[in-house]
């Protein structure tokens, strides 16, 4: 959906839902999955409908994804850093009793 | 960290923040400037000072403004907090923040917040789907990240900052199906009679005038007055269609950026417990102000376009104003002295407003837009709350914003209410036949931003003095 204008000077690694990825640094979490082409990055907890980052300034809380193992984090107000895990949120999140 | 009690706290590091944090530090007050972002710009000159110069040529000439105004921060005394998170602001000028993890308070004799504007969200049909987003998100996404729409893109909405982003977007050789405009051809009568005073600030409509020409030269087809917009697809966007001269035009795209205008973000003013009122010219709610910005809460002012949209340049002088009158309630300088020194930044400020009654009468909604007349349009993003259940709850009697809030949960969900709080506003009003100001606005709880229970134990609470 999104492409890079100009190669990245520096690069870190990170994990896309699993994959490994080297990703600009100073990217977004939510510029990241936009550039990725990921289609969703999160399902609503009320009727599981897919959404993804919408107003990219912190504000519409559409963006919310698992970021190391933490749930409803804002992507798009979350800077990349080396050996980040973020993952598609499932509605709410992983059950709390899991963990 | 450093202190935890200032003298002034800023909040936010927008064009209204970064000048009202030089200015006190330039009279020796010690204050410090909080902002989310990891380097200091706001939204409008987001990546300001880390954005490679080719990206920087593209965005123009306003947006490189921003440079001088970082430096000039940078260079002065106050203190900079930085990706440091405000989750709760009160009366008493207390602050909680998190910073990389830890929950910590802040406390102030003065607090300006500069919390600036956001887009004004306005829900149609589709508007949830993947792939639409705001027009704003697609200049956060150059400025940050240098990221351009990889497979064309559908511009769509009315405003200054659609015509911008379609020219910046051109200049990067981002293809641009098409430009929807939705301001009502209408306007063109109703703004008229403001159009000599705009004169005086005409620098901004030879801008806009170029920018169309640059666009029309280059073949972007552009349509105007198109009504009924409509984002299609299965849990992606696959199509946008829309009316234009009475037929209904059905283009292809995956993504689709809107705008709406811009609102002020009012999150903190409204945890402070600021009175507000509702603008009818500009469609939106802001806080009570005086002249120097002082808000309804003593020791609290606000600066910038989380006052009411008055854009970047203005936000610069109010920043100034707002500190000057700090220094003056500090008894740092007197009465005298802060009105000779606010002289030339009001003159200015006075100067950039000559075009606010004309645009705002210019781009200026239709009702059809505002009041989201389609019954199954998602209004409140996150609860997943209709129009039509909206309006159900309205007949039922429930004619207050807040009874809504109980009744249908419309604002309770994460970004509660950022995005409703304006539509549910003229959805009530036009559905009870009351007058906006009367419905009320969604009341403001803290935490306004995510915390967790468990930074909200580890905080480290001393006694506060």
């Amino acid at each position: 959906m999104f492409k890079q204008l100009s190669e990245p000077l520096e690069t870190i690694s990170v994990t896309l839902n699993g994959h490994k990825i080297d990703a600009a640094k100073g990217m977004t979490v939510a510029a990241l999955a936009l550039s990725q082409n990921l289609p969703y990055t999160r399902t609503t907890p009320v009727s599981g409908a897919r959404r993804a980052p919408f107003c990219m300034m912190g504000v519409c809380y559409d963006c919310l994804m698992m970021i190391d193992g933490i749930p409803n984090q804002r992507a798009c107000a979350t800077l990349l850093s080396e050996g980040m895990r973020i993952e598609t949120q499932q509605a709410n999140g992983p059950d709390w009793g899991e963990r | 960290m450093k202190n935890k009690h200032y003298p002034l706290l800023i909040i936010g590091g927008g064009p209204a923040g970064l000048s009202a944090a030089a200015l006190a530090a330039e009279h020796g007050l010690a204050c410090a400037l909080i902002d989310e972002q990891a380097e200091p710009g706001g939204q409008i000159y987001r990546a300001i000072e880390s954005i490679p110069e080719p990206h920087a040529k593209l965005l123009g000439s306003e947006y490189q403004r921003g440079k001088g105004l970082a430096q000039a921060f940078r260079n002065s005394s106050a203190d900079y907090l930085p990706e440091t998170r405000v989750w709760s602001l009160n009366a008493d000028l207390q602050i909680g923040a998190t910073r990389q993890d830890q929950a910590y308070m802040l406390s102030a004799e003065r607090i300006i917040i500069a919390s600036g504007a956001m887009e004004r969200p306005v829900p149609f049909p589709g508007w949830t789907l993947p792939g639409v987003m705001q027009a704003g998100a697609g200049q956060i996404l150059f400025k940050t990240a240098g990221l351009v729409p990889d497979n064309g893109v559908v511009l769509a909405g009315s405003g200054p900052l659609l015509l911008l982003l379609a020219w910046q977007y051109l200049h990067a050789g981002v293809e641009i199906k098409a430009l929807l405009d939705v301001t009502p051809l209408g306007n063109h009568l109703t703004a008229l009679p403001k159009l000599p005073k705009a004169l005086l600030a005409h620098h901004y409509l030879t801008k806009g005038i170029a920018y169309q020409i640059d666009l029309k030269r280059a073949g972007v087809p552009m349509y105007l007055g198109v009504s009924d917009l409509k984002a299609e697809g299965d849990e992606k966007l696959q199509t946008v269609q829309f009316k234009h001269r009475g037929k209904t035009k059905t283009l292809e795209s995956e993504l689709l950026l809107t705008h709406f205008g811009v609102i002020p973000q009012i999150a903190l003013t409204e945890a402070a417990g600021c009175r507000h009122d509702w603008d009818g010219n500009q469609q939106c709610w802001r806080p009570q102000h005086d002249d120097w910005g002082k808000t309804s809460i003593e020791k609290l002012w606000i600066a910038g376009d989380g006052a009411g949209i008055n854009g970047a340049r203005s936000a610069e002088h109010a920043g100034r104003l707002a500190a000057l009158d700090v220094l003056q309630s500090l008894k740092l300088i007197a009465v005298e002295k802060r009105d000779q020194l606010s002289k030339k930044d009001r003159q200015w400020m006075l100067a950039d407003r000559h075009i606010r009654p004309f645009l705002e009468a210019y781009f200026q909604l239709p009702k059809s837009l505002l009041t989201v007349p389609q019954d199954d349009t998602v209004v409140c993003r996150c609860e997943e709350i209709s129009a039509g259940e909206i309006r159900a709850q309205v007949n039922n009697g429930h004619d207050n914003s807040n009874q809504l809030k109980y009744f249908t949960r419309c604002g309770m969900g994460p970004c509660q209410g950022r995005q409703c709080s304006n539509a549910v506003a003229h959805i009530v009003a036009d559905c009870s036949g009351k007058n906006i100001p009367e419905t009320g606005l969604f009341r403001g709880r803290p935490p306004i931003a995510p915390l967790t229970l468990k930074q909200l134990a580890a905080m480290d609470v001393e006694e506060q003095t």
